[in-house]
């Protein structure tokens, strides 16, 4: 199998370096970087890091270069911030955080993509992805890995006894007469787990760029509409049509996120549907006692007001510390289908990349997640990522606590929208 | 800073040298001798205490990029409501804790004095004092969840409710809504129009799991034909599993709810009538006037088990951290006031009792005022502890009642480095505490000067 996908890709990226030579004018021919030793780094590291370094050896095995692989865990700010203090940075970071990217590239710390790389990444990304990696103007990063926050869970085995269908669940009137099934049959409809209030920031995020849209959801990010805005209103009430109910399991905000996975996939589940990330499955993987793609299943965060398929999900962003020949063959290397197709059947990658032939990867859910990610209309980074952390990333303040708060008392839009909107202007300020 | 302390002497010196030139001499010998073993103790307390000190003081002056912005932090950490609470908070965990904990210790000290076995006890209520604070936050954050299922406290006391109260078979059970009846605001579901006697009535009941139903509850049956003193009627899970149906109608697979009280109520409220369910949900109430009633299931068919005190909401959420506090520290109080207690000279306590003094009065006169020394220092010690309480309010209250257990240690580290990324502000959060804990400081060391001159 493995063996096959390469013989496959070979001749493609063999054409591809060709193309690289010839716009390269005086690049070795064919692409060839024997000698040539290129330092690349990423958050990842075990199983993940073992299945990168597998796509990097297609690429050494392809160009006769060696790439050295190293982990910065969770430190990837730091650490890179260290090294080009250093004077010493690693040819191309795999970065987790758009902000960062945008630091390093007004920074002038890393370099934009070169003709070889753009054109890679124009032809096999959607211009959502290709907008997230460009700042001023211009692309820098090269999306290797994403996530994708607008994944419904639910306990199919809940959902058969109370007869509710998740085919009849893909608007928010039909999703909430899902959950009225399921509190029927004596299960909550839905468990949210608020107890620091991040769910809930997810929970808004795929509202609201379903209710007011992609441009207005950047607007609202930039903090160029202030909180107070009618469409900030318009999500909330949505929020409300369910939060104010008695589908909500009740005690959301001191159930943790992964006890609120319990609720719904333990030994003795006691809700229906659980909603967040792609990485639920491994939550639910981790608890053992129920089976996704057997009685775990997802589907899409439903639309509101017949919005088009939307995606609020995260990456992580490849970027360039030098436009030397082989840095830039590797970034174009890596916007290639065939890159991700290496790591893809492994499991634990899902690739934002369009042309990744999705049946490789190892099973229906992972498939569908990345279908959803590649197919929808609109895709855009997690909102509270994107704010200043004292806004949205803070235990017990500003946009996680104003949640919470709104979750406890959901009759209380206008209030609410007060208390986020006093918090981003002294967020935004500082 | 290491010439700063060493001006003085050196001044003292020079004088001395003009009239006693060889005591001069021996003196600055002395001195550099002195200096020579002090230099590592200097050198140590000058990085590791002056130098973040005074870096903590200029840091306050600062914004979050290192700007000078004069007295705005200290302004908003006055105003910022978050700050406020965890003030607040501070003054009542100052107030509370070492109180407690030393009148605690106190009392353990006292009486294990009498017992046997003293070390024993004395050894298990010290022990919390070997668990970190971590761990014991860890630990009393699952004893006081709310969830019987998961927090010991609650479960203790859900048992003993439920064993007062009692629990029905369908305490989740709610009406179906426009199908007649409907939840009264005492718990119980009525029809909402008065039923005529002759007639029947059914109550389409959802929220009953599948797996919940009785063994013996059967298929629902229609309500059979009423007599002219009767009511009859259905109670009935209103869902058929895995789905389908009509909403509010008998039909096959729907089941039956059995044992289910029924009574014919009068316009008053008055019990006329009163039946149970059978295994196929039906019912008949007999001896009726002529006339019509509104049916009932009265609440008592659908009590919830009792489902505990809400320790870790934004209300109790301070007294419960505060308990794991005393918890770890009366501990410590304890050992300390018993080794006060120990070198306490046991004959003016016989003295006191051979003049005919109770034991209350033996303990008020005399144990105590002499403990008072060593009261004051655990007191003391305490006091300082409790202004810089971190780990166990860091730990314990879950995230949405966070903001209401804060204190200024914890708010300190939020804003600088959990997340609010301004270590101007928390700059000036950590001087306040500072100057918060100065005074017991200073109480503290002048009480050792006046131990060592006595």
């Amino acid at each position: 199998m493995k063996r096959r996908s390469i013989l496959i890709a070979a001749p493609v990226a063999v054409a591809a370096m060709a193309l690289a030579g010839c716009a390269g004018g005086g690049a070795p021919s064919g692409g060839d970087f024997a000698g040539t030793t290129l330092e690349i780094e990423a958050t990842w590291s075990g199983a993940e890091q073992e299945n990168f370094e597998l796509v990097l050896g297609l690429f050494e095995e392809q160009t006769g270069a060696t790439v050295n692989y190293t982990s910065f865990g969770d430190q990837g700010a730091t650490t890179i911030g260290t090294q080009i203090e250093g004077g010493n940075p690693p040819d191309i970071a795999v970065v987790g955080q758009p902000a960062l990217m945008q630091q390093l590239a007004t920074d002038g710390n890393i370099v934009p993509l070169g003709d070889d790389a753009l054109a890679a990444v124009e032809e096999n990304f959607s211009q959502s992805w290709v907008d997230l990696a460009t700042v001023d103007g211009d692309v820098y990063g090269v999306y290797f890995k994403a996530a994708n926050k607008s994944t419904m869970w639910y306990n199919a085995d809940i959902w058969d006894e109370a007869g509710a269908s998740a085919d009849a669940a893909t608007d928010w009137d039909g999703f909430l007469e899902q959950l009225q099934l399921i509190s029927d049959a004596g299960y909550s409809g839905i468990s949210i787990g608020a107890d620091v209030g991040w769910p809930l920031t997810d929970w808004f995020e795929n509202v609201y760029l379903r209710t007011a849209g992609p441009e207005m959801y950047d607007q609202l990010t930039n903090h160029e509409i202030p909180w107070t805005d009618p469409s900030v209103t318009e999500a909330l009430d949505v929020l409300a049509t369910l939060w104010g109910t008695d589908l909500v399991e009740p005690g959301a905000d001191q159930r943790t996120f992964g006890e609120s996975v319990t609720e719904v996939f333990g030994a003795d589940p006691k809700a229906g549907t659980v909603y967040e990330g792609d990485f639920v499955s491994g939550v639910i993987a981790d608890d053992g006692n129920s089976t996704v793609g057997e009685n775990a299943l997802f589907f899409d965060f439903p639309s509101v007001n017949g919005s088009a398929g939307a995606v609020v999900g995260g990456g992580d962003v490849a970027v360039a510390f030098n436009d030397e020949a082989a840095t830039q063959a590797l970034m174009a290397f890596l916007a290639s289908p065939e890159a991700a197709e290496q790591w893809v059947p492994n499991g634990g990658l899902t690739s934002p990349n369009n042309n990744v032939d999705t049946s490789l990867y190892p099973d229906d859910i992972s498939r569908q997640i990345a279908e959803a990610l590649t197919g929808a209309e609109a895709f855009r980074f997690d909102m509270s990522d994107l704010t200043p952390s004292a806004f949205g990333g803070t235990t017990g303040q500003g946009f996680w606590q104003i949640m919470i708060e709104f979750l406890q008392n959901p009759s209380d839009v206008a209030g609410a929208q007060e208390k986020l909107e006093a918090a981003a202007v002294s967020a935004y300020a500082g | 800073m290491t010439s700063v302390s060493v001006a003085p002497p050196v001044t003292a010196a020079r004088r001395g040298g003009a009239s006693h030139p060889s005591g001069a001499a021996r003196k600055r010998r002395t001195f550099v001798v002195a200096l020579a073993f002090l230099a590592p103790a200097l050198v140590l307390l000058g990085a590791l205490v002056v130098y973040p000190i005074v870096f903590t003081l200029i840091r306050s002056f600062q914004d979050n990029s290192g700007a000078f912005v004069g007295g705005t932090n200290y302004l908003e950490m006055f105003t910022n409501q978050s700050t406020f609470t965890a003030i607040r908070n501070n003054v009542i965990w100052v107030v509370v804790a070492p109180i407690v904990c030393t009148v605690l210790g106190l009392i353990f000290a006292v009486l294990m004095d009498r017992i046997k076995w003293q070390t024993a006890f004395k050894l298990i209520v010290f022990m919390p004092m070997a668990i970190s604070m971590l761990a014991a936050g860890v630990i009393f954050r699952t004893m006081f969840q709310q969830d019987p299922e998961l927090g010991v406290v609650n479960a203790a006391i859900t048992a003993t409710q439920d064993a007062v109260g009692g629990t029905s078979a369908f305490p989740s059970a709610k009406a179906r809504p426009d199908s007649g009846i409907a939840a009264t605001p005492d718990g119980a579901i009525a029809t909402e129009d008065a039923v005529d006697v002759g007639d029947s009535a059914i109550f389409p009941l959802t929220g009953i799991r599948a797996g919940d139903l009785p063994a013996s509850a059967t298929q629902v049956e229609d309500p059979s034909s009423a007599g002219n003193d009767e009511i009859t009627g259905a109670v009935f899970s209103d869902v058929i599993r895995g789905g389908g149906g009509t909403p509010g109608v008998i039909e096959d697979g729907k089941f039956g709810l059995p044992g289910v009280t029924v009574q014919a109520l009068s316009d008053t409220g008055t019990v006329l009538a009163s039946a149970v369910t059978d295994d196929t949900g039906r019912f008949t109430l007999s001896g009726l006037d002529p006339g019509s009633y509104t049916l009932s299931l009265p609440a008592s068919n659908f009590t919830a088990g009792a489902t505990g005190i809400d320790w870790l909401g934004p209300q109790l959420i301070t007294p419960v951290v505060i308990l794991s506090y005393v918890w770890i520290w009366a501990g410590f109080a304890m050992i300390m006031i018993a080794s006060g207690l120990s070198a306490i000279d046991r004959s003016l306590l016989e003295a006191a009792r051979m003049d005919g003094a109770n034991e209350w009065n033996v303990f008020r006169r005399i144990t105590a005022p002499l403990l008072m020394p060593v009261l004051v220092v655990v007191f003391v010690t305490l006091i300082i502890n409790v202004l810089k309480i971190f780990d166990l309010v860091y730990v314990i209250p879950p995230g949405a009642s966070k903001p209401d257990a804060n204190v200024i240690a914890v708010e300190m580290w939020t804003v600088s480095f959990g997340g609010g990324n301004d270590q101007g502000l928390g700059s000036a959060l950590a001087i306040l505490l500072l100057v918060l804990v100065l005074p017991s400081m200073i109480i503290n060391v002048r009480r050792f000067r006046q131990d060592k001159n006595r």
